[in-house]
């Protein structure tokens, strides 16, 4: 906008105000209609998309998750369900915030996997969720896509993952936003239901 | 139900017996008892209209949780109980009365707002015949009675000793003062044009579908009137735009500042039964009343309470509109809307509908 518009004079029509307080009216018209029709085809029964608010109403829908969102650690296995984790400590070396507990036993009857995890423990309570553990893993064993952001406990203890519960985690694709190979959104679930 | 059936002509026939001075207090009780309670019941759909009216506006959903389990009305969701569970809240919640606070004046100031709010209900015709008291002087009462409201706020200041309570106090009676001469000379061109201050008469002047509403009388004058009293009813309301009495980003609450629990819900009751009382007036005074929009067609049985009360809201959810699209104006610009713009413009009316019956 240009400096001297600012204190362009009022012209007598504007003056009286009518004009602004029927441009307001007309705005606060438009949302209500639009909004009030979104709810009352849903009232109705019938599948509308469009929410008619901004609102995102969050224990019974949530946004979609932006792929590169770190939430909840899993282990992922390798195809006879062992876990792909050769207990290298790389994660637990780079992990700024010591959360990660690994204790490595030997793996005697594969030839190439020396090493495999006795146990995979994770401390969320610590987790600063950085990423440092994904990108440090050489043999891409743990990854940070499962999706879960409702992380809490009644104690400290609660918040201890062991592998078992890691390695039965699954990736949530569906929660997230969908891209082509050129990164344009391919498909936005505005909405999903958790159930 | 015959048995029911006798035992109400039997009731019927002993109230009858009853001294004629007995019967009236009776009628007076019941009456005040239906009005009370359709005061609160109206309040609180007033209360739901205008969170989800708002919400709406706003691009948010207004409250979504407050359901119940009852079978047919779970499935009605949109969070209709919301405000029955915030009634019973403010009945349950603690009265803090301010330490230096004047005792007897803080009590009494809800009840003369909530007092004079609803007297003002038992002149309003909601039917042929269906009026609780048919004064001759019903308009000029609503105006004398309406006032009786800056009494209890002016209370509510003083008696809180609190600034931000005597500030809104104050702005509030000379907000009401002033904009009680536009509003009364708008309703004197009705006054005019029908010749009777009977509400009833005033309803029976515009019977017979909408061409026949007193807003379309001596065009443009009473459309003038109309919006004139509109503007300085919403002021007299204590409503957006006109809402500096408790203008909460000024002076936290204004007037009821150090009110909590039920003597808060009190004014509030008594904000949302006034809107009514004030719809209620407008539809009856301009839009027609109780007669149907389309002459004869469904203006018997209980449809003139339905168009009367269809009127009232549509006039509430203009006011809900108002306070939802602009901003609060200031004082000097108050004063200003109300004696340099209304009270002129209601003059022209009046004069001009004057001229217009002697041509």
């Amino acid at each position: 906008m240009n400096v001297h518009d600012k204190h362009k004079p009022l012209t007598w029509w504007e003056k009286t105000y009518l004009p602004g307080v029927l441009a307001g009216l007309w705005l606060t018209t438009r949302h209500f209609v639009r909004n009030m029709f979104a709810h009352t085809l849903r009232a109705l029964g019938m599948d509308v998309k469009w929410l008619g608010s901004v609102t995102i109403q969050y224990p019974e829908f949530i946004r979609p998750l932006f792929p590169r969102l770190r939430t909840h650690h899993r282990l992922t296995k390798r195809d006879d369900g062992s876990p792909r984790c050769v207990a290298c400590m790389m994660c637990e070396t780079v992990c700024p915030a010591k959360c990660i507990y690994i204790i490595a036993e030997e793996k005697p009857d594969a030839p190439d996997i020396e090493k495999i995890p006795k146990s995979f423990d994770i401390d969320l309570g610590l987790c600063i969720f950085c990423g440092y553990c994904v990108e440090a893993c050489p043999e891409d064993a743990i990854r940070m896509d499962t999706g879960i952001l409702e992380i809490s406990s009644y104690g400290r203890k609660g918040m201890m993952r062991d592998m078992q519960t890691m390695l039965a985690l699954e990736p949530k694709s569906k929660r997230y936003v969908e891209f082509d190979d050129e990164g344009d959104v391919v498909s936005e679930p505005f909405v999903e239901d958790l159930d | 139900m015959p048995v029911l059936n006798a035992n109400l002509t039997l009731q019927a026939a002993q109230f009858a017996n009853l001294p004629e001075t007995l019967q009236t207090i009776l009628f007076m009780v019941l009456g005040a008892a239906i009005f009370a309670g359709a005061a609160a019941v109206l309040a609180l759909v007033g209360v739901y209209l205008e969170r989800k009216i708002s919400a709406h506006m706003q691009d948010r959903v207004g409250p979504m949780e407050v359901n119940t389990e009852i079978p047919v009305l779970k499935n009605i969701g949109h969070g209709w109980a919301q405000t029955l569970a915030d009634a019973l809240k403010l009945l349950i919640k603690e009265d803090i009365v301010p330490a230096e606070a004047d005792k007897k004046l803080h009590l009494m100031a809800p009840f003369i707002v909530f007092a004079a709010t609803l007297a003002g209900f038992s002149v309003l015709p909601f039917g042929p015949g269906l009026v609780a008291s048919d004064l001759n002087v019903g308009l000029f009462y609503i105006i004398a009675i309406s006032s009786f409201v800056v009494i209890g706020i002016i209370l509510a200041g003083w008696s809180s000793n609190n600034k931000w309570s005597l500030l809104g106090a104050m702005r509030s009676a000379a907000q009401i003062v002033s904009f009680e001469i536009p509003a009364s000379l708008a309703l004197l061109v009705v006054i005019m044009a029908v010749g009777s201050l009977n509400l009833g008469d005033i309803v029976a002047a515009q019977a017979g579908g909408i061409h026949k509403w007193l807003i379309w009388w001596y065009p443009p004058f009473n459309i003038l009137a109309f919006f004139v009293f509109f503007v300085a009813s919403l002021a007299e309301l204590n409503r957006a735009p006109f809402d500096m009495p408790e203008a909460e980003s000024e002076i936290v609450a204004g007037f009821h500042t150090e009110y909590s629990g039920m003597k808060w819900a009190m004014f509030f009751l008594a904000e949302y039964a006034n809107m009514f009382l004030v719809g209620v007036i407008i539809a009856t005074l301009f839009l027609g009343g109780w007669t149907s929009p389309f002459g004869d067609f469904l203006n018997s049985g209980p449809f003139p309470v339905f168009w009367v009360t269809l009127k009232a809201f549509i006039v509430i959810f203009v006011q809900i509109w108002l306070r939802w699209t602009l901003p609060r104006v200031r004082v000097d610009q108050l004063m200003y809307t109300s004696w340099k713009v209304l009270t002129p413009f209601a003059f022209v009316a009046m004069v001009g509908a004057g001229i217009w019956m002697m041509l």
